[in-house]
């Protein structure tokens, strides 16, 4: 019985590890991330990335310049043309959680960078990543379909309990 | 002197001095805002339609319960403009490429046309760059409503004893003030809204046209018209196509009254005193110096009218 479930393990294992494409093979990826680092009003993203290495391949797709296929575009080649994988492939890594701090917008205003101006903010550049793909690809687009709601976020969109009651009272106090 | 002479002495000493100071005082260039201005480059590319920025308004500007979710699209069905109850709207436009989303709000312009049509002075142009009002000094003759080219101020038409005018105010009180950017910018999950200077927002909206100019219509929205808003537009398609007003110009609103309005405290402050010292010289050649009231009035235009 036992030697039958290690047989069974190692298969899975196998197949796997056949399944996970050759770029990405020997590289420490981990096969789920969690996103919950912009917690509030969404609860948090169990993010399948072995998944999303199966299906789309190319690190590159996502982790634009800074890991597998190295810079495409050709208004960063001008630049980057030679530049190697970076340290840091996380988002968050380089997208920042407050993209309108006041340091930020006065860092913009001096003009010390000649590029890299118009960096989305973590929450933009996850959204527009995954969003982005997702209307391409024909995946999940709804806001319920990647993340369930707080009961903090049902109570600013007037959702869910929160609601706002149908049947009478409502027109009181609403200009027409 | 004859009174016909008089009269026309009158016409043209008024007609030369309202020429000279229209020329020397409004003649200057227009305003282009203020240097720390700051404002919303909003990004219709980008826009999914997800309402949340009505949503974060209405808690934010402490707005009524909404009649439905904010979660509820079937809102899209017909266009809507910002009320007393909701100081931005999302409308839905549907093109060939799929539907286009377009927020509507205050444009926070740099010459706004309802701080010029304002009688009571209710409006400021705040050096943020925010365009807000004083609802106590507002006494609701909706003005502001018909000058605004962009149809955005609300009324309070629920309140029977004092209606006034409600509309977007760039959250100033609560958050632009202090540096932070507004609700709507804050909650987007797209980063549709990008929040700056508006020089430096400019700058990086030719930006983005230029590095993608296939995705572009090559032109920014409020960089020029009716002299420069605020919030500033980027669309993939041609924006009369997604509610905006191509036939604006770029001349500010103000521009049309300028002139007429420049004249007006000439009009208040200088003809009394001219007209005075006109009918003073006029009855004193005659010799009725010693004897300048109504009665010299009525005499010389006796004598006026028996000539």
């Amino acid at each position: 019985m036992h030697a039958m479930r290690n047989w069974l393990i190692g298969g899975i294992l196998m197949l796997a590890l056949s399944a996970v494409p050759p770029v990405c093979q020997g590289m420490n990826m981990p096969d789920s991330i969690t996103l919950d680092s912009l917690v509030q009003l969404y609860d948090k993203v169990k993010f399948d990335h072995a998944k999303h290495i199966n299906l789309i391949k190319d690190c590159a797709v996502c982790h634009h310049h800074t890991t597998g296929t190295l810079v495409e575009d050709p208004n960063c080649v001008r630049c980057h043309k030679n530049s190697s994988e970076t340290k840091v492939v996380a988002c968050k890594g380089c997208h920042s959680s407050q993209p309108f701090s006041a340091e930020t917008l006065k860092e913009k205003q001096q003009g010390t960078k000649l590029y890299h101006q118009d960096k989305p903010g973590l929450k933009g550049a996850y959204h527009q990543n995954c969003m982005g793909c997702h209307t391409k690809m024909g995946g999940p687009t709804g806001c319920l379909d990647c993340h369930k709601r707080t009961k903090a976020g049902d109570a600013l969109y007037n959702s869910g309990t929160y609601a706002p009651q149908k049947t009478q009272g409502n027109a009181a106090g609403h200009g027409h | 002197m004859k009174r016909r002479d008089f009269l026309k002495g009158c016409m043209i000493c008024g007609a030369a001095s309202s020429l000279g100071i229209s020329k020397k005082a409004w003649g200057s260039g227009s305003f282009e805002g203020y240097p720390e201005g700051m404002g919303v480059l909003v990004d219709l590319t980008r826009c999914i339609g997800c309402r949340s920025c009505e949503a974060a308004c209405n808690k934010e500007q402490q707005l009524p319960e909404p009649k439905v979710p904010f979660d509820d699209q079937s809102v899209f069905e017909e266009k809507r403009r910002p009320t007393e109850a909701a100081y931005t709207v999302v409308n839905r436009y549907e093109q060939s490429g799929g539907p286009v989303y377009r927020k509507v709000q205050c444009n926070h312009c740099n010459e706004p046309a309802c701080l010029t049509s304002c009688f009571v002075n209710a409006y400021t142009k705040t050096k943020e760059g925010a365009v807000v009002y004083n609802s106590k000094v507002c006494v609701g003759c909706r003005n502001c409503m018909i000058a605004c080219p962009f149809n955005v101020p609300g009324y309070s038409y629920s309140s029977a004893t004092n209606p006034v005018i409600k509309k977007c105010i760039f959250c100033y009180d609560t958050r632009l003030k202090y540096g932070k950017p507004p609700a709507c910018v804050e909650i987007c999950p797209q980063e549709v809204l990008t929040f700056g200077h508006r020089n430096d927002l400019i700058k990086i909206g030719h930006e983005r046209i230029r590095e993608t100019p296939d995705k572009y219509v090559d032109h920014i929205y409020g960089e020029k018209e009716v002299g420069g808003t605020g919030w500033l537009y980027l669309s993939s398609v041609p924006f009369d196509k997604v509610g905006f007003d191509n036939t604006l110009g770029n001349e500010p609103i103000i521009s049309n009254v300028k002139e007429f309005l420049g004249t007006v405290p000439m009009v208040l402050s200088i003809w009394p005193a001219l007209f005075t010292g006109f009918h003073l010289l006029s009855t004193r050649q005659k010799g009725h110096g010693d004897d300048h009231g109504h009665d010299a009035h009525s005499k010389s235009e006796q004598e006026g009218a028996k000539k």
